[in-house]
């Protein structure tokens, strides 16, 4: 076989989690009602800027998703094949060089040289100290000095043609895919598009698009031949480690919910619905939880897998599998950690429900407690459970590099923003000062936060039932 | 008449909904003279309530003021600047709004909120504010004013908020007062005291009183002239009088006809078809044109002009415009819905026929009318005799209990329903009356088990249906079904008409197969004059007449003998109250259905029910036959009730019995006679012990002192 490919535990949660997307995306294409929002969402302009914002982060996360093991060169004699006991991604196949182009320590953005002196051999055997030039960054220039700004521009006007291309040509995609949607002309579907006459502002959306496609080509023109956000301590491109720290992001974001989301709904709805003991008892237990600092409970649970990971060893067998354990436990403890706000918004709202006359309707037909439940309560409080969803995703993004900056967070292996702000916070201190690790950490984790919040905005102003 | 004191010209608000402006009010005019009372009458949404907030300038966001002029004593308040208008509101024109439980501020003394309206607009500080406060207080009624100024709002009932409400608007002596809907939220007996006091204080000021309201019974109680709203439009007014005596619009005479009340009993009510047009249109004719019986093509085409068709009385209508007196036809029917008795079948031929002399349109309505009005029920005793009744009901007891403390000890009960006995035979009306937090809802609910009775039996065509385990309950439970006051909340806004209508039948299995399932479905939406197409929309796409109908469908899906109907009419505008009622009366003569028919609304008790039972504070004081109980009421809570109920009279005033205070806490019931503490005819041996019944009749019987031991006598 080519590949051998690997399923870690978050990459199945993932695809589970994407695949009930899909159910709900093809289930609400059938309901009006359930389209309705989603409409008034889409005629947004920061909407729709931020949805395409967040798609480009989530397709980075999806594609860093899918793991295999590359074989190892056929041994003479070896009756099996061995695969390398690194796991790659496909996209790691796709940003190729960036990966393997590792410097021997810091370079600033767009350097040619390294960041700190060395003692460099001449051919003529005296010694020379200096900042001796990089393997990979700008290694194809002769005098870096007089050549780099020509080169520079020379590679921006490259990016810029191809980001010229494709953007023009994504512009006519859409063209013609709205002329045959609205069985208009191109002409007219281009007017459409420019005047802002439809009811999804597409000029927002083409705007948004082009700007990605900018930022991309750019980067995959300058990336090739510079290291753009410059190398970390032991010579990793920084541009590299941003870009895998993508899925992290994603990953605690998302799979935390998917942990809370069944004790949050089950507990929330059972203790408004049956009341009574029920209710008392389910509310004690989210009382107490809330009471105990959940930074506390977090450190413990990860010390605790990090004693039982150290002493069986054996049951991973690759680096990436450890660390996606890792990853895992901690997405399920921040979940047993954060369900109680939902819980208790959902446990609200079905109070309020279960007086309402329709369920009472219900009651009357003989109709049972967990069909009622699943055909009456749980549709009417989807739009809050969606809402806070999105709300907390930004929250458990920034709570990921606060953990892992306090050392609680994932395996220092995995590459996560917390991480590389970990990393950079002693050399803050020295002098030349090393910022890029920090900024590039700071300027992703800052635009996806940024967007996930105007996004979440939206949804809730699009599904609040008191906004018309 | 002299000088007016606001004058309203032109006025257009319209409010902004996305692409499309909704023109709320296009148009409206009118004056009002200091020391008169003009009521501002229409249905839902027709603009009222946004011409009111046009005069404050106190309109939302979205509205604004396209075109007019609002004068008040000659100044323009539409040019002046806000800071200007401050002192207008409060000081010059003061509201009173619909919902009293809302307008206060919870978190301040009632005196503190009546002060500040004093210290904004009046030199009165300190001690004289503190005096001016308690005189507010006492001239709206409010007994020991001196202690209750510092209570907050929550410590006063509904009916004492609202006079609350217009202390506060009265503090400043405005000129004008404008009372939105200021009795919808109050019980009849609460209105009474609030629209008694409305009518003093209007007297004793000299105040101008802008009302608005949607009931025709306030209208002739309070109101010196009265404007008819349609649709963003002023389609007719007229002085008090003249009006109730000769309405000239269509959609005003169709109003009057949809009103239920005894003189209509076994004739269906008139209906409007279809609804009112959206106001985001550009209107080319008539408004009322598509929903008018006497529409031609003129209508269509052409706006009609205001026409004076009596000196004060104009009506925006072709046909007054038309040489053709239609003056004594009107009087006729009106005659019959002042003067109990009368059955005024004819009239709406008469109408027709003299309204098209060309005879432009035919007159199906009235041969329909004429077709489908039924004899007067025959006389059915025995309201309480247990034998052969589909559902008997004896002693039934709710009980909440009050949990307190951190270990939620029982620390008393509300006594919601506390002995009720009732019995509905098959194909019989019994309706429920009584005032807000009488237990009335509770005992609807306990017969259906959907709360299960603390004590008493409920015995369903035979069988006791208290003891019955939740299986066993199942399968006896298409029998009874109930439809809800609010039709708004009544219908799972996720759900498809077809699924809201199957749930019963998938529940209950009446229906086995998905293809007798979806023909059910479609034959009862026919059967509720819906179309079988609607099945497969959601329940906002519909209005609030038709939601009601989708939930009587829904109620009608497992076949039940007996449906209990919890105030299914009183969400809803009088014209879509009359369709209702139209179909649930169509329902019980072709399928024989029992109903448990649970109001407040005395008009419709008197066209619809059977037998009725008056209910007070968790027991039934007073029960008989419709016409024992409406025409010859023996309880004094009842008689009270009857007299606080406002009617269109022309003629002679009835006297009216004040019912002093409010209903009690059912936590806490007086001892003895629970009504004692209210009744005006208390003697000492009301307050010892619940008087036992006293039977007039095999049907009419009371719980009384008054009639211990003299039956038929008084």
């Amino acid at each position: 076989m080519l590949f051998k490919p690997v399923l870690l535990w978050t990459d199945g949660l993932l695809w589970l989690l994407l695949a009930l997307v899909g159910l709900y995306a093809w289930r609400v294409r059938r309901r009006e009602h359930l389209l309705q929002p989603w409409r008034r969402l889409l005629r947004s302009r920061s909407g729709v800027a931020s949805a395409m914002i967040l798609l480009a982060f989530v397709a980075v996360g999806v594609l860093d998703s899918l793991h295999f093991r590359l074989p190892l060169d056929k041994q003479a004699g070896a009756a099996e094949r061995h695969y390398s006991p690194e796991v790659l991604s496909v996209f790691d196949l796709l940003v190729g060089p960036l990966r393997k182009q590792a410097e021997k320590t810091y370079s600033a953005p767009f350097a040619t040289r390294l960041y700190a002196k060395e003692t460099i051999e001449l051919p003529d055997g005296r010694q020379l100290r200096d900042y001796p030039r990089l393997k990979y960054g700008g290694a194809h220039l002769s005098d870096p000095a007089t050549q780099q700004a020509g080169d520079i521009a020379a590679i921006a006007l490259q990016g810029g043609v191809w980001a010229l291309v494709a953007g023009w040509g994504a512009a006519l995609a859409l063209v013609l895919w709205l002329a045959r949607r609205r069985r208009v002309s191109p002409g007219a579907a281009w007017r459409l598009i420019r005047q802002g006459g439809d009811e999804i502002p597409w000029r927002t959306f083409l705007g948004t698009v082009a700007m990605l496609i900018l930022f991309a080509c750019l980067a995959a023109a300058f990336s090739a031949k510079y290291h753009i956000f410059g190398t970390d301590k032991v010579g990793q491109d920084v541009f590299y480690l941003t870009l895998k720290s993508i899925r992290t992001g994603l990953m605690i974001g998302t799979l935390t919910t998917l942990v809370m989301l069944p004790f949050a709904l089950l507990l929330g709805i059972m203790a408004g619905y049956f009341r009574g003991w029920v209710d008392d008892v389910i509310q004690y237990v989210y009382t107490t939880l809330n009471s105990i600092p959940g930074v506390l409970l977090i450190a413990a649970a990860v010390l605790i897998l990090q004693v039982y990971m150290d002493s069986n060893q054996d049951l991973f067998d690759t680096v990436a599998a450890r660390a996606d354990i890792r990853l895992l436990f901690l997405c399920i403890i921040l979940g047993i950690t954060s369900w109680t706000g939902l819980c208790r918004l959902l446990r609200g709202e079905t109070l309020k429900l279960g007086e309402m006359e329709f369920v009472q309707a219900a009651t009357a037909f003989g109709v049972g407690h967990f069909r009622i439940i699943a055909r009456h309560i749980l549709p009417n409080v989807m739009h809050i459970v969606l809402i806070s969803i999105v709300l907390d995703f930004s929250g458990l993004v920034l709570a990921e590099a606060v953990l892992s900056y306090v050392g609680v967070g994932v395996d220092p292996t995995m590459q996560s923003w917390g991480n590389m702000i970990n990393g950079a916070r002693l050399e803050m201190a020295r002098e030349p000062m090393v910022w890029w690790s920090l900024a590039a950490a700071f300027v992703f984790m800052f635009v996806l936060v940024l967007s996930a919040n105007l996004f979440s905005d939206r949804v809730r102003d699009a599904f609040d039932p008191r906004m018309k | 008449m002299n000088a007016p004191l606001l004058f309203v010209d032109n006025l257009k608000t319209w409010l902004d909904a996305g692409k499309t402006q909704v023109r709320a009010v296009d148009g409206v005019s009118f004056a009002i003279a200091r020391d008169e009372t003009f009521a501002l009458l229409g249905e839902s949404g027709c603009g009222k309530s946004m011409t009111a907030l046009s005069i404050m300038r106190l309109l939302p966001e979205a509205g604004r003021i396209v075109a007019g002029s609002v004068e008040l004593d000659g100044q323009d308040l539409l040019a002046l600047p806000e800071i200007a208008m401050r002192t207008v509101r409060g000081k010059r024109i003061a509201m009173i709004f619909q919902e009293p439980m809302t307008s206060l501020n919870p978190v301040l003394t009632v005196g503190r909120q009546i002060s500040e309206t004093l210290y904004r607009h009046t030199a009165l500080r300190g001690e004289a504010a503190q005096a001016r406060v308690l005189e507010l207080l006492d001239a709206v009624g409010i007994p020991d004013a001196k202690a209750r100024c510092h209570d907050y709002p929550f410590q006063f009932s509904g009916g004492m908020k609202q006079r609350v409400m217009i202390a506060i608007a009265l503090a400043c002596e405005p000129d004008l007062l404008i009372a939105d809907e200021p009795t919808t939220a109050l019980d009849v007996t609460i209105q009474a005291q609030v629209l008694e006091l409305l009518r003093t204080l209007q007297r004793d000021h000299g105040m101008a009183v802008l009302l608005i309201t949607h009931d025709l019974g306030v209208v002739s109680e309070m109101a010196h002239r009265v404007a008819v709203m349609y649709a963003g439009e002023i389609v007719e007014t007229a002085e008090r009088g003249e009006f109730f005596a000769n309405p000239r619009h269509p959609y005003t005479r169709k109003l009057f006809a949809s009103l239920p009340g005894a003189v209509r009993r076994g004739q269906p009510l008139e209906m409007m078809r279809g609804n009112v047009p959206p106001l985001d249109s550009d209107f080319v004719g008539c408004r009322f044109a598509g929903r008018c019986d006497f529409a031609w093509q003129r209508c269509s085409e052409e706006a009609p002009a205001w026409t004076e068709v009596a000196p004060g009385h104009a009506v925006r209508c072709h046909l007054a415009a038309q040489p053709a007196d239609v003056g004594p036809v009107m009087e006729e029917s009106l005659d019959g819905t002042a003067s109990v008795g009368t059955a005024p079948v004819g009239t709406a031929s008469a109408v027709h026929v003299r309204l098209h002399p060309q005879g432009v349109s035919p007159p199906r309505a009235a041969a329909e009318l004429l077709a489908r009005a039924r004899k007067p029920y025959p006389q059915h005793p025995l309201l309480l005799d247990k034998a052969g009744g589909l559902l008997e009901v004896s002693d039934l007891k709710i009980h909440f209990p009050i949990r307190k403390g951190l270990l939620k000890r029982v620390a008393g009960h509300v006594y919601a329903v506390d002995g009720v006995s009732l019995a509905i035979r098959p194909g019989r009306t019994l309706a429920l009356v009584g005032e807000s937090g009488c237990g009335k809802t509770t005992v609807g609910k306990g017969i259906l088990q959907l709360i299960r009775p603390t004590a008493g039996s409920v015995r369903f065509a035979g069988e006791e249906l208290t003891g019955l385990k939740s299986s066993a309950l199942r399968a006896r439970r298409a029998d009874f079904q109930i439809v809800f006051q609010d039709p708004y909340s009544s219908l799972d806004p996720r759900m498809r008409i077809a699924d809201i209508l199957e749930e019963g039948m998938i529940s209950l299995g009446t229906a086995s197969s998905p293809a007798a399932r979806q023909a059910g479905v479609d034959s009862l939406l026919r059967q509720v004059g819906l179309s079988p197409d609607s099945k497969y929309r959601y329940p906002h796409e519909f209005s609030g007449g038709q939601r009601q109908r989708v939930a009587i469908a829904r109620a009608l899906a497992v076949r039940p003998k007996l449906l209990v109907c919890d105030e299914p009419t009183s969400a809803l505008d009088v014209s879509v109250q009359a369709q209702i009622l139209n179909l649930l009366k169509g329902l019980q003569d072709d399928l024989g259905l029992a109903y448990l028919f649970i109001t407040h609304n005395l008009a419709v008790v008197e066209y619809f029910a059977h037998e009725v039972a008056v209910m007070y504070l968790g027991r039934i004081v007073e029960h008989g036959s419709v016409e024992e109980v409406m025409h010859a009421p023996r309880h004094p809570y009842t008689r009270a009730l009857l007299s606080a109920v406002p009617v269109i009279e022309t003629g002679s005033k009835r006297e009216v019995i004040r019912l002093s205070g409010d209903l009690p806490s059912p936590s806490n019931p007086p001892q003895g006679c629970h009504f004692h503490p209210r009744c005006p005819h208390v003697m000492p041996v009301c307050r010892l012990d619940y008087p036992a019944a006293t039977g007039f009749s095999a049907t009419h019987g009371v719980r009384c002192y008054l009639y211990e031991g003299s039956p038929g006598e008084r």
